[in-house]
């Protein structure tokens, strides 16, 4: 036997016949996926096929839709999150996550950054904060940019650093796991490289999953990707092997650009 | 012909401009639609407008300077001779004005003709008999030569009433052929029709603040009569409200500013929280259902009229207090007090702070609540950081509106905490605020000329610069704490 030349890691999220209905919509079927720890998971499909709704299932975001039903089980570290005993607002700070959109609280870009860890209470001190708020800034590519502007509106940055913001927000409160829905879908290439650097990074800390849309992406950032197509996964494993010689059609089709 | 009829006539053509313009334009590019700069209606519609506008501005403006410039005229043929004793040139011309009505009234019944009227004379006719007649009672006999100025100044208004008719039935013709002149299929109708809007929307604007500086300015001139019969210092620095209609009143502001105060004071003391509670309840925790159902039952709360909220604070808050608090606490034994029409009106206000909160609340997009929940907030966290920081403009815009309705509420202050103006800290007592106050100042067989009239009007000032403080202190409290969305 030759050595794998990434040694197998942990599965953080082990997702066993996941089921989600809006009312009547059946949204996700019967999808199984394990995502291991210390690395990037990129989720890829047609628009609709319920990438952004699945990864809602991992922070229980979708308890806030009203009609919203999840079936079946997801564990992190081996714990169903959706046991009666698992507190959501707990498992959101374990799971953080960065939204299609970008969504700065109306706050000082400090505020927004000191948000989680305030109300978290992971900071004793002033300075311990200021470091945190800081480091969190460095980590998203935006430090330089607001240095000097820490007490202005979070909302009154441009679309991209907003995006950023959000990151840096995220990765305050120090998450085991960090959700991205297409996080770059409003960023110019000079910022997406900066992100996709960062997220790169994170890889060392922290388990990511990201949605893209940009096949480039995916391939750039990820070491396993999922395939998502009306509902269910219909590939998922290596991004090299996903990318090079996937086994489904539809997979190569989307890949290709040839539907979608 | 009266004004009236001259108004529906001129509308009538302008209509029918209406019509012919638009088949004018349609005429000019032989139904070709395509090569109108503008839809046909517009085309009309610039008619319409060329045709009515001017004919009504003259007609406006004539309504207007016509009674300066005739009864000018009158005054200045009126002798000196004719007016009596302790009468005024006002009054005599008053006469003038009842007698030429008579004279017209006469007409229309066809007891007299118009020659008739010419040969009338007071020396030798019953002229205040037969102005009786019609219901036209004068004082005293009539003085011939008061009675030949009405013949006159009848006349003279016949002759303006005709000259108006033509000069206004004139220009209206003039609008109608000059704007259907114009129409051409390159004529830019649609942006007559734009510009004749703006012109509207500026003319609505203006009449709205016209009339808030005419209501202001009418409130500083008698406020300023009222200070030459009053002293200032009585009115700004004494602490007793105690008007005598015989005179020699003290007529201090503390007592009254106190009572409105207070009572407004505990009314949003009532009202805010539990209004910013439930609106919070009904925008982030109620469910679809509940929310149907609770929102309209506390809306019906702001149609309850205020005499009916009185009734209660009498009837019921009232006596209540006093044999459950009061009494055994030995504080007052009134059933009239402060602490009954705060509590009534903070209930009468909850839906004002309440509705209007919940809507604002409602604004806030869902991203926000996301972006919260997604750091690991709970949802009680989430309102007081997020959404309540982000509502803060508008909330405050509630809570001032319900202020101002407290401050300006009479009703439930007479019924529930009578009409005794007090300086007192004790809430169990019998106080009053400034609105009752104006409003028994001027009830009664009073004439404006005293202080104890005229004083409502400085209460009415004071009132209005409340307000006006309490909307400025809103504006710098938004301006600074304001937290923006997109
Ligand atoms: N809040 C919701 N209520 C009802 N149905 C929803 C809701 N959100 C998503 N859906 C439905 O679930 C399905 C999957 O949607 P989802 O947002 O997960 O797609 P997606 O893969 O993220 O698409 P995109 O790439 O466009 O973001 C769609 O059919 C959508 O209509
Ligand atoms: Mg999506």
């Amino acid at each position: 036997m030759t050595e794998l030349p990434l040694p197998v890691k942990a599965a953080k999220v082990n997702a066993r016949n996941v089921q989600v209905y809006y009312g009547q919509n059946h949204a996700i079927k019967d999808v199984n996926i394990d995502i291991p720890s210390e690395s990037v998971t990129a989720f890829i499909g047609p628009s609709g096929c319920g990438k952004s709704t699945f990864l809602r299932c991992l922070n229980r975001m979708n308890d806030t839709i009203v009609g919203c039903r999840v079936e079946g089980r997801i564990e992190i570290d081996g714990e169903d999150i959706y046991d009666r005993r698992v507190d959501p607002v707990q498992l959101r700070a374990k799971v953080g996550m960065v939204f299609q959109k970008p969504n700065p609280f109306p706050k000082s870009i400090y505020d927004n950054v000191a948000y989680g860890p305030k109300i978290h209470g992971l900071t004793r001190t002033k300075a311990e904060l200021d470091e945190v708020v800081e480091q969190s800034l460095h980590k998203a590519a935006l430090w330089n940019e607001v240095k000097d502007r820490l007490a202005a509106p979070g909302t009154g940055l441009s679309g991209g650093q907003q995006q950023r913001l959000c990151i840096a927000r995220a990765i305050a409160t120090s998450p085991e796991v960090l959700l991205m829905d297409e996080p770059c879908s409003a960023l110019d290439p000079i910022a997406t490289a900066q992100v996709e650097e960062l997220i790169s990074e994170l890889r060392n800390q922290y388990t990511v999953i990201i949605v893209t849309h940009s096949m480039q992406q995916a391939a750039r950032v990820s070491q396993r990707t999922a395939m998502f197509h009306m509902g269910i996964v219909v590939e998922e494993g290596p991004t090299d092997k996903m990318f090079t010689n996937p086994d489904d059609r539809r997979t190569q089709d989307y890949i290709t650009g040839r539907f979608g | 012909m009266s004004v009236g009829l001259l108004l529906l006539i001129v509308i009538a053509v302008a209509a029918l401009g209406y019509g012919l313009g638009r088949r004018r334009a349609l005429a000019s590019v032989q139904g070709d639609l395509r090569r109108l700069h503008s839809l046909p209606g517009y085309y009309g519609q610039s008619v319409f407008i060329l045709t009515a506008a001017p004919a009504l501005l003259v007609m406006l403006a004539w309504l207007l300077i016509q009674p300066l410039v005739i009864e000018n005229h009158v005054i200045s043929t009126i002798a000196p001779g004719s007016i009596a004793d302790g009468s005024s040139t006002s009054l005599v011309l008053s006469d003038v004005r009842r007698m030429a009505g008579g004279l017209d009234a006469l007409v229309a019944r066809s007891s007299l003709s118009e020659g008739d009227i010419a040969a009338l004379d007071a020396n030798s006719t019953d002229v205040r008999g037969r102005l009786a007649e019609v219901g036209v009672a004068l004082a005293s006999d009539v003085d011939p030569a008061v009675f030949e100025t009405a013949k006159a100044y009848r006349l003279i208004l016949r002759t303006a009433l005709l000259i108006m008719t033509t000069v206004v039935v004139a220009v209206t013709l003039a609008g109608l052929f000059f704007s259907l002149s114009r129409i051409r299929p390159d004529y830019r109708a649609r942006n007559v029709s734009e510009r004749a809007v703006i012109a509207l929307l500026i003319a609505s604007s203006f009449v709205a603040v016209m009339t808030t500086v005419g209501i202001v300015c009418s409130l500083v001139f008698e406020t300023w009569h009222f200070f030459r019969l009053y002293s200032p210092e009585g009115f700004f620095f004494s602490t007793v409200w105690n008007p005598q209609f015989r005179g020699g009143s003290d007529l201090g502001i503390w007592p009254l500013v106190w009572g409105t105060l207070y009572v407004s004071f505990i009314a949003l003391l009532v009202s805010v929280p539990i209004g910013l509670l439930a609106a919070i309840y009904l925008a982030e925790y109620a469910s679809k259902t509940v929310r149907a159902v609770v929102k309209p039952a506390i809306e019906i709360l702001a149609g309850i009229p205020t005499i009916v909220y009185g009734l209660f604070a009498l009837i019921t808050v009232g006596p209540f207090l006093r044999d459950y608090f009061a009494a055994p606490l030995g504080i007052g034994s009134s059933s009239s007090s402060v602490m009954t029409a705060g509590l009534v009106m903070g209930i009468m206000l909850i839906p004002f702070v309440s509705s209007l909160s919940d809507d604002i609340i409602n604004a806030v997009p869902q991203s926000m609540r996301d972006g919260s929940f997604g750091l690991g907030a709970t949802q009680s966290e989430t309102v007081k950081q997020v959404i309540l920081p982000a509502a803060l403009p508008g909330i405050v815009g509630a809570i001032l509106l319900a202020a101002s309705r407290a401050i300006g509420e009479t009703m439930i202050v007479v019924l529930g905490a009578g009409a005794a103006a007090k300086l007192s800290l004790n809430p169990f007592e019998a106080m009053t605020t400034i609105t009752v106050k104006i409003v028994s100042q001027l009830t009664g067989d009073t004439e404006f000329g005293s202080p104890e009239t005229l004083v409502a009007f400085a209460l009415g000032l004071t009132l209005f610069v409340f307000t006006l403080a309490l909307n400025v202190v809103a504006l710098y409290v938004v301006r600074k704490y304001r937290e923006q969305y997109e």
